[in-house]
């Protein structure tokens, strides 16, 4: 600690390129945070997806519909909690460029579910007494501006109506949910089953359905229990953990983790160049003055931790502040990109990892500089200049 | 007889440039008493820098043996090398060689560094080095606004801020002109006879040797006969 | 010595002394290089998704859907409303009436190959006369699939995608079992990410009457308006037309957009970075060669010709590196085949990344933006440095 101030000085020697070598590492944690944050964006439900969660699909695809029938011989799996039904919806408010999942649910069961959407009581209520009433994620509710008590128009586009009245789903927003931890998604709409039924000519079919079970690390075992009961039958399922569908959602994407991957990694090769040849310039440029500090007793190693010491300074700082850049505007960016990813923040391993590479910098690009500052030998040092 | 606080013991020094083969020192022996000041003249090229460097630790012998303040450290591994140093031994260079990022205190202070001194207690020596040769108002300058004398004066305030055994001067008054030259002898001087610092210069300038106690000639790698002082 | 003579031989010497600051040069080259690489590989994605959507269709197709839909999962057309759309004016006639096939399109769900899990396939019912419809689709393995049968053929990129789709294999879906009995090339367009099979086995399977869209044939580009009016025209239908070629394009606007989006992004940000390293390289560039500078002004080398040399070295660096960037991403990611999710259709599309001349000279305009921010201040400060100054520095 008592070298900072030299350490402090030394970078200040040159201003422009100690600067300009900040500010290159600085952009590049910068836009590091930046793609974890679009990472976890697309991948990143897969860590915290409820670890107790099924999701049983249609086998052929998840646009195929579910027998609402199915409900009682989900929930009487051994080893189900508890089963809920969920279905897309799919409609278009106001303009189909406003795209935003809406579902129709049972509405208590589904709170139960996923314990996560934090809804206060009054409002659960009130959506158990309307049979209209809808509720939305807090960031769709900011988007569109919508209040409690608003009624809130959406035009089905293949679900057809056969009440005999207009098509237009007229719902009254009764409640606005939050989520828990920051990776909830707090865009989505959701709205009673049991309306829609009523409005299609209850045709009984539910999209999918989820089911909690009691046990985790039975979760394989209880979802081929399920499909067993299914099989051989007009329609099929397909259960899985929540984590696996999410998985495999993710990786219909596409490898988007490679990707973003390999552009981290061309990043840093490029900034770990800037910043070794800023050090290599710099202790170029001072070998008189580490014979000096040699001939006042600085030991090879001693010296060696000077330059090691300046350049994890440097990139140790720069890096931080990249970081530090970038968590402050990704809450910014989130509301631009909530249409496509819903949820998006750096997530904390990002920070932890970055940190690293900041030091891991540091070391790498002072490296060579500081073995050749340790070998100087001091006679030919004091020589130069 | 005063204890040497160094000894020299039939030093050679070669150094090996490709194919080639320098011999710079040929047989060197040489006391120098506790509390001496001495002077080691000589053309360019004598070796009379080589000389100083084997007694300061900061190169060893090819052959023969360097004896400083009871420590032999002809086999002596950088390292160890280095250690002593920072306890034992003051450099005062030609060029001054301060750090010029640094304001004279700090310059001042970087030989504490190496201590397990408090920054309370560092701070203490640095301003008591800096009085002692005049510069306590200078001690937050750069190098780059001192004059050359004023940055000799910091090169000897570093040098004597550990109270080493010895100090040693490598034409200390080679940059500067002929009254500031004076100054910087005059210091020296007070610190061999008031503080009894045992010093070591080496100097080509006759009238920097008339300051000295003794002077040592040093020719083609050998000490000659010495002249009178 | 005139002006331009001054300036070409200052650069010449610029050039020559370049070796010298060899590692310098290199890092600015290497930060030039990984911007232009990063930026063409990541938007040559964006372009592959264009090709895709853009080959094989054409401005004398059009397809028919219900009103309000925008996509053909939203959409849905009685048996009647498809028999009305087929005799609208403007369409061409075949043997058997006009050239247009009413289909279903739905989604199945397919391991993919890279990663083993499950992605959602499109399975286009189709009637006969599609193949008329698309002529840029033909068999290039197997079979045709029987009318009336369980057979399915595959388009050549979801077979190359996607597990268990080779001539010959047994899928099933549902309650049956599908036989592919032929893989299809459709000159590289979208179709060729998708299974088709005859409509009329589709719909059973899905418990469906009707259809969703309906392609056809117009005689001639300039028939669509013809066409479009009569089916607005007409009270037994609510439906929205539109060129085969169009709704592609809006098909994958989206996706593109999030991908062009991201690509300039990170580029652009990049190129932040990479434009920092570059000053740092030309400002020790400069200091270096000050004492030199300084020297030719006081010849009597005028200022500007100084300039324009200092430029030259940063501009040529970054051309050095935007072409070897560019070269590098052409040779990683050019044809890569690959696929992905496209929400707006939620099915897969199966595209190669491709880089464009134009992709290319977009890179290497963007690495000489980056030389040219990188040389300016550096040069401009070469120039204003007092003389004596340059010449006293060690």
């Amino acid at each position: 600690m008592k070298y900072l101030h030299l350490l402090w000085r030394n970078l200040l020697r040159r201003k422009a390129r100690t600067t300009f070598t900040f500010l290159s590492i600085v952009v590049a944690f910068f836009l590091f945070g930046l793609l974890m944050a679009i990472r976890n964006g697309f991948e990143g439900g897969v860590e915290i997806a409820g670890q107790n969660r099924l999701l049983t699909m249609h086998r052929m695809s998840i646009i195929q519909m579910l027998p609402e029938r199915y409900l009682a011989q989900i929930q009487g799996t051994p080893g189900v909690r508890l089963a809920t039904h969920l279905t897309w919806f799919g409609g278009i408010y106001q303009d189909p460029k406003n795209v935003f999942a809406q579902m129709a649910v049972e509405p208590d069961a589904m709170l139960r579910l996923y314990p996560e959407f934090i809804l206060p009581a009054d409002q659960r209520q009130r959506w158990l007494l309307t049979r209209t009433g809808a509720i939305a994620g807090r960031k769709l509710a900011a988007r569109f501006g919508w209040r409690i008590g608003d009624r809130i128009p959406i035009q089905p586009t293949f679900w057809r109506v056969r009440d005999g009245k207009p098509d237009t789903f007229e719902f009254e927003l009764v409640g606005i949910y939050r989520g828990a931890t920051p990776d909830v998604d707090e865009t989505q709409f959701f709205f009673r089953h049991d309306y829609l039924m009523e409005r299609v000519g209850k045709p009984g079919l539910v999209g999918w359905y989820g089911v909690q079970v009691e046990d985790p690390a039975r979760a394989d075992e209880v979802a081929r229990a399920i499909d067993r009961q299914f099989a051989n039958s007009p329609a099929e399922t397909k259960t899985a953990t929540e984590k696996a569908l999410i998985q495999s959602f993710a990786n219909q994407v596409g490898d988007t983790g490679t990707m973003l991957t390999a552009i981290s990694a061309i990043v840093f090769f490029v900034i770990l160049l800037i910043a070794a040849n800023t050090m290599a310039q710099a202790v170029r440029e001072r070998t008189n003055e580490l014979g000096v500090l040699k001939s006042l007793g600085f030991t090879d190693r001693g010296v060696m931790g000077l330059v090691l010491g300046e350049a994890l300074l440097l990139s140790g700082t720069a890096g931080l502040t990249g970081l530090a850049l970038v968590l402050l505007a990704v809450p910014v960016l989130a509301k631009l990109v909530e249409a496509f990813l819903p949820v998006f923040y750096v997530p904390a391993r990002a920070l932890v990892l970055g940190t690293g590479l900041a030091a891991l910098l540091g070391l790498a690009s002072g490296g060579v500089p500081a073995w050749v500052a340790q070998r100087l030998p001091i006679v030919e040092a004091l020589r130069r200049r | 007889m005063t204890a040497a606080v160094v000894e020299v013991r039939d030093v050679h020094k070669v150094y090996r440039r490709g194919a080639e083969r320098v011999d710079v020192l040929k047989g060197i022996d040489l006391d120098v008493p506790a509390g001496e000041f001495l002077a080691l003249m000589g053309p360019s090229g004598s070796g009379k820098t080589t000389l100083l460097n084997l007694i300061g630790g900061l190169d060893t012998p090819t052959s023969g043996r360097v004896i400083v303040a009871g420590r032999d450290l002809t086999h002596a591994s950088s390292r160890e090398l280095a250690r002593w140093r920072a306890e034992h031994v003051g450099f005062v260079f030609q060029s001054y060689n301060l750090l010029p990022v640094l304001t004279a205190a700090r310059n001042v202070e970087l030989p504490l560094l190496l201590t397990r001194l408090s920054h309370a207690e560092r701070r203490r020596h640095v301003e008591a080095a800096l009085a002692l040769v005049g510069l306590a108002d200078r001690a937050n300058h750069y190098p780059a606004q001192l004059s050359g004398g004023q940055e000799q004066r910091v090169g000897i305030a570093r040098a004597i801020v550990t109270d080493p055994t010895l100090l040693l001067c490598d034409e200390p008054t080679g940059d500067l002109d002929r009254e500031t030259a004076g100054e910087i002898l005059d210091l020296l001087g007070e610190l061999n006879a008031r503080y009894g610092k045992t010093i070591v210069m080496v100097t080509h300038d006759p009238l920097a040797a008339a300051r000295a106690g003794r002077v040592l000639h040093v020719d083609k790698g050998v000490l000659v006969a010495a002249r009178a002082a | 010595m005139r002006p331009l003579a001054q300036t070409l031989a200052v650069t010449a010497l610029n050039l020559r002394s370049l070796g010298q600051r060899a590692g310098s040069s290199a890092v600015a080259v290497v930060g030039f290089a990984g911007v232009v690489a990063v930026f063409v590989a990541v938007l040559s994605i964006a372009e592959g998704v264009r090709q895709v959507m853009e080959r094989g269709t054409s401005p004398d197709t059009v397809l028919v859907l219900r009103a309000g839909s925008d996509t053909e999962m939203s959409s849905g057309l009685s048996l009647e409303e498809t028999r009305v759309i087929k005799d609208a004016p403007g369409l061409v006639h075949g043997p058997a009436g006009t050239i247009a096939s009413a289909e279903l399109y739905v989604v199945v769900n397919v391991p993919k190959r890279t990663t083993g899990t499950d992605a959602n396939v499109p399975l286009r019912g189709v009637e006969p006369a599609a193949f008329g419809v698309r002529p840029s689709v033909r068999i290039v393995e197997g079979r045709r699939f029987r009318e009336g049968s369980n057979e399915v053929i595959v388009g050549r990129a979801a077979a190359h995608q996607f597990s268990g789709l080779d001539v010959g294999a047994r899928l099933r879906w549902g309650e049956n079992v599908w036989q592919v009995v032929g893989v299809f090339d459709a000159d590289g367009s979208i179709y060729e990410s998708e299974i088709w099979t005859d409509v009329r086995v589709l719909q059973p399977a899905y418990r469906r009457t009707g259809f969703q869209s309906v392609y056809a044939r117009l005689e001639a580009p300039e028939a669509f308006a013809r066409f479009e009016a009569a089916l607005g025209a007409d009270p037994r239908l609510h439906a929205t037309v539109m060129r085969e070629d169009a709704y592609y394009a809006a098909q994958s606007k989206v996706l593109r957009t999030l991908v062009r989006v991201l690509g300039n992004t990170v580029a652009l940000l990049m190129a932040v970075g990479a434009t920092f390293g570059a000053l740092n390289t030309m400002y020790s560039a400069v200091a270096a060669r000050g004492r030199e500078i300084a020297t030719l002004r006081a010849i009597g080398f005028q200022g500007s010709p100084v300039l324009v040399s200092v430029m030259t070295e940063s501009l040529v660096l970054a051309l050095v590196g935007g072409a070897l960037g560019g070269g590098l991403a052409y040779a990683v990611a050019n044809g890569y085949e690959t696929a992905t999710l496209n929400f707006q259709s939620f099915s897969q599309v199966a595209f190669r990344l491709t880089v464009t001349p134009r992709l290319l000279a977009g890179g290497v305009a963007y690495a000489l933006a980056m030389g040219f921010l990188g040389g300016i201040f550096p040069a401009i400060r070469a120039v204003r440095m007092p003389v004596a100054f340059g010449l006293r520095e060690p």
